[in-house]
């Protein structure tokens, strides 16, 4: 009897999480379903709720994701290079740098807005602009990235790399022509689910200046919303039509995320070796 | 597994320096040096305000005081009603995700049969996937009437839904962690227990929740940094109210929601005013890495112990 | 896994591209181009909105940017050349002044529409109509003990007060703490302050002991969902409606609101047309932003003020 109940118990955890995304879910669907028109994905945001659109929203979440994979990945993946195939993991620097990547990754979200605040947009001059946002979330979803190449380049066999090297391979073309080649869907994967995780955040946008009335598509060095940060200003307005059409926004989110997070399944499924 | 030691095998080492491998080593390890830039970057960001802040309000004031009404003439500076807040929300969403998140992960790892286990975790991984701006949309626009309707007196913004939600969220944080931790136990102690007589219930809670025991408080203390850390769904759910108070029933207003709200408001720079972000900001940065500084090292007893 | 790098990378290069020529795209064949960034008070912010609505479908060239930092903070940013327009609910401080001056920001004002502050309650409150603006003073001024309804009146209910209002930057809170508790900024501190109107109008149509108080568009746009309380500021107890704002019936909480505009960006067309559209358009952007249309001396005013800025 006990081990039923023991057992119902353990279920009953496991529902609440479950029954809560289907309400979730549902109250988003049923709230947001009937707000998908035209005028949400192309048209602009505007007084009447009822007309509002994200198309410079959703545009702009596209080009600072974009953004983010040119900066992440070179930057990301560099770095688990170095820590994995360069670097003598005896030395303090080398084990301070692994640590510090570690507690990186779990900074909240909001502390790299403030820094963002204090050295993109008015140290360095900036300005609240597009490209500030993209290098921020940049910096936000570096450790992800680096924890995720580290273990793809883990994964490959040292077999491989000690047979490159009996070739007479130097460091680096060990790397870049077996190893990097080989940890390439782990990497991919790994970064297109950073890059999904950027585009949901909303904090650090906020802090450096997203939350405006932007009626116009966005540039590179000019003012900009993003599409998470559009549905929060939606939400925050009075009129209760805005909150239902930022049910529409959040549906139109969660598409693209799932699109994202399909493309790195799919990835992982298809071109992961098994060793 | 053999170390690959960052020097090629004696052997093959040439007399001759290859330059274009120290400069791709350079350039790497550049990228590397980003990650440090952006620690002390938030280091001086934090710091460099804050001591200025703490010039004109003495740090034993701004912790210690009852009142926070910084923008106001004159301003209160006591922090607490904000840590209060902070405090309010994580202790309702830990109540959530670690009963519900260690059962979750319990059932995961010592019950569920592998197909199940193979639909049952992405799901909770989709969970984790949802961005927390849609989390408190449902905080306000259905848990709070929601509550209401079954008769808990709240306000409008209050600690209670907004913890709820964030419970749930990180329900797949500690189930995560949890399973790992369960996991790695080695199956030579369940097949012990059970050659002792144990049955599935005493397997799970006598022996292998004990085993991976550090691993599944790393999972809890990851799960109060993340709430500790949390802003969207309190900035819509919460409130902005700093109240010294830990009924979670009542508008609060937490340490991440008044810098989120204060640092878009742009009030002038170089004010008392702007420096609160910054006083506040090093708080919560402070709370959450010392947290997470925990948490590191119970992740490492278990990997160290099984693996 | 080559060909979706390629695409990627391609992908990439046209964004970047794009978004790198020129701000806005192509106008319409008149074409005025160019940004035009305007901060300020969440109170008129709707109006400026509304505006570049308006004015975007004559010149779709000029962008307009509209930021609610709050009065003060609109100001902050104007005065550091940060912004073309700023967004006022009430007139420039003597201090803001001077940081202009010292900044070698010169500008010019123009009154673009009136507007009243609406005190309101929730809807299921039935035992208020009308406050005195002693009483007003009572409920707000700095370290009120003012707890409950009951404390405003002993004829009221028991019912736990629960105030929501704008916070420091706004220029909704300086001009009611000026008129009402009679010192600009001078306020309790523990009620729910936002420069975000909204969560205002969701505070108090929330909780049956809400009060709170705004622009009167925002009583306007919300009128289903809360109560306006009439305000006997001497004179009897007027109701919060355009025509006792227009009337000058609505005392003392009737208020004109403004946009001052940077004098070198009014040398750019853009910025000098879209300040002539609000001004020829007025009524219309007021009536669809739900604000008090100018009175006709202050329409003179503004006309005045806009041919020495252009001249």
């Amino acid at each position: 009897m006990k081990q039923i109940a023991f057992r119902g118990v353990l279920l009953l955890s496991l529902s609440v999480a479950l029954v809560t995304l289907g309400t979730l879910l549902f109250t988003v669907f049923q709230d947001g379903w009937g707000q998908l028109d035209k005028t949400l994905i192309t048209g602009v945001n505007s007084s009447d709720p009822h007309q509002a659109g994200a198309r410079p929203a959703i545009l702009a979440t596209i080009e600072m994701g974009l953004l983010l994979l040119a900066f992440v990945v070179p930057i990301g993946v560099g770095t688990a290079i170095y820590l994995e195939e360069y670097a003598n993991k005896e030395r303090w620097y080398n084990r301070l740098l692994e640590i510090n990547i570690m507690n990186l990754a779990a900074v909240p979200s909001i502390v790299y807005g403030i820094l963002g605040l204090a050295f993109l947009v008015r140290g360095l001059g900036l300005g609240r602009v597009l490209l500030a946002g993209a290098m921020i979330l940049t910096l936000l979803v570096l450790p992800t990235v680096v924890i995720a190449s580290r273990e793809a380049l883990r994964a490959v066999p040292n077999s491989i790399r000690q047979g490159a090297y009996a070739l007479g391979a130097t460091r680096w073309q060990v790397v870049w022509r077996q190893v990097l080649p080989a940890a390439l869907p782990g990497i991919a994967t790994g970064s297109i689910l950073a890059l999904s995780r950027a585009i949901g955040e909303t904090a650090p946008l906020i802090m450096i200046g997203a939350l405006t009335y932007i009626a116009f598509d966005p540039t590179l060095l000019g003012p900009f919303t993003a599409l998470p940060v559009q549905i929060y200003d939606w939400i925050s307005q009075s009129d209760q039509d805005y909150t239902l059409r930022a049910a529409g926004g959040i549906i139109v989110l969660l598409g693209i995320l799932l699109v994202l997070n399909s493309v790195a399944i799919f990835v992982r499924n298809r071109y992961q070796k098994r060793w | 597994m053999a170390s690959r030691s960052a020097v090629a095998p004696p052997a093959l080492q040439s007399s001759r320096i290859r330059w274009g491998e120290l400069v791709i080593k350079g350039m790497l390890a550049l990228c590397a040096l980003v990650s440090v830039a952006t620690t002390v970057g938030i280091l001086i960001a934090l710091l460099q305000p804050a001591i200025d802040f703490f010039r004109e309000i003495s740090v034993v004031d701004f912790l210690t005081g009852s009142e926070w009404a910084p923008l106001f003439e004159p301003g209160s500076f006591g922090v607490r009603p904000l840590v209060y807040g902070t405090l309010a929300v994580t202790f309702v969403a830990i109540a959530v995700a670690v009963p519900f998140g260690l059962g979750s992960a319990i059932y995961l790892s010592e019950y569920a049969h592998r197909r199940t286990r193979k639909v049952l975790k992405p799901t909770l991984e989709i969970l984790a996937g949802i961005p927390t701006v849609v989390f408190g949309y449902f905080a306000l626009v259905f848990v709070t009437p929601w509550l209401r309707d079954i008769g808990i007196q709240v306000d409008i913004f209050n600690a209670l839904a907004a913890g709820l939600v964030m419970g749930v969220m990180l329900i797949p944080t500690v189930a995560s962690l949890s399973e790992d931790a369960m996991q790695a136990v080695p199956d030579a102690l369940r097949h012990g227990a059970y050659a002792l007589g144990g049955n599935r219930v005493h397997v799970a809670t006598r022996v292998v929740v004990p085993a991976a025991l550090s691993g599944i408080v790393a999972s809890f203390v990851l799960a109060i940094s993340r709430a500790i850390g949390e802003t969207m769904i309190v900035l819509i759910a919460a409130g902005q109210q700093p109240t010294l108070t830990l009924d979670p029933r009542r508008t609060v207003e937490t340490m991440t929601a008044f810098i989120a709200a204060t640092g878009n408001g742009d009030v002038p720079r170089g004010s008392i005013e702007y420096k609160t972000i910054f006083a506040v900001g090093l708080t919560l940065f402070v709370a959450t890495y010392a947290m997470n500084i925990v948490a590191t090292r119970l992740v490492r007893r278990f990997r160290e112990v099984y693996e | 896994m080559r060909p979706l790098v390629i695409t990627l990378t391609a992908a990439l290069t046209a964004v970047v591209l794009a978004g790198c020529g020129g701000s806005g795209g192509g106008g319409g064949g008149n074409g005025l181009s160019g940004l035009i960034e305007a901060d300020g008070s969440s109170t008129v912010g709707p109006f400026t909105s509304a505006a570049a609505q308006r004015f975007k479908q004559e010149q779709s060239g000029v962008n307009v940017t509209v930021g609610i930092s709050g009065t003060g903070g609109g100001f902050e940013r104007f005065c550091r050349g940060e912004t073309d327009l700023s967004d006022a609910s009430r007139p420039i401080k003597d201090e803001e002044r001077a940081i202009c001056e010292k900044n070698g920001i010169a500008y010019s004002e123009f009154l673009v529409a009136n507007d009243g502050i609406a005190v309101v309650a929730n809807k299921q409150n039935d035992w208020v109509d009308c406050l005195t603006v002693a009483q007003l003073k009572r409920i707000w001024e700095p370290g009120s003990k003012v707890k409950s309804w009951q404390d405003v009146d002993p004829s009221f209910p028991d019912e736990q007060l629960k105030l929501f209002g704008p916070g420091t930057d706004s220029g909704t809170f300086d001009f009611f703490t000026d008129k009402i508790v009679g010192e600009e900024g001078a306020s309790r501190t523990d009620y729910s302050a936002t420069e975000n109107d909204n969560v205002t109008v969701r505070g108090v149509s929330g909780e049956k002991g809400g009060l709170g108080y705004f622009g009167l568009s925002y009583f306007e746009d919300n009128r289903s969902q809360l109560k306006d309380l009439k305000v006997n500021g001497g004179g009897g107890c007027v109701a919060p409606t355009r025509e006792t704002v227009q009337a000058g019936t609505y005392t003392p909480l009737s208020r004109p609101l403004f946009i001052y505009a940077k004098t070198s960006s009014f040398k750019r067309p853009e910025v000098e047309a879209f300040i002539r559209f609000i001004i020829d358009h007025e009524v219309e952007i007021a009536d669809a932003a739900r604000f008090v249309p100018l009175t006709a001396a202050q329409l003179k005013l503004a006309k005045q003020e806009l041919r020495q800025a252009a001249g």
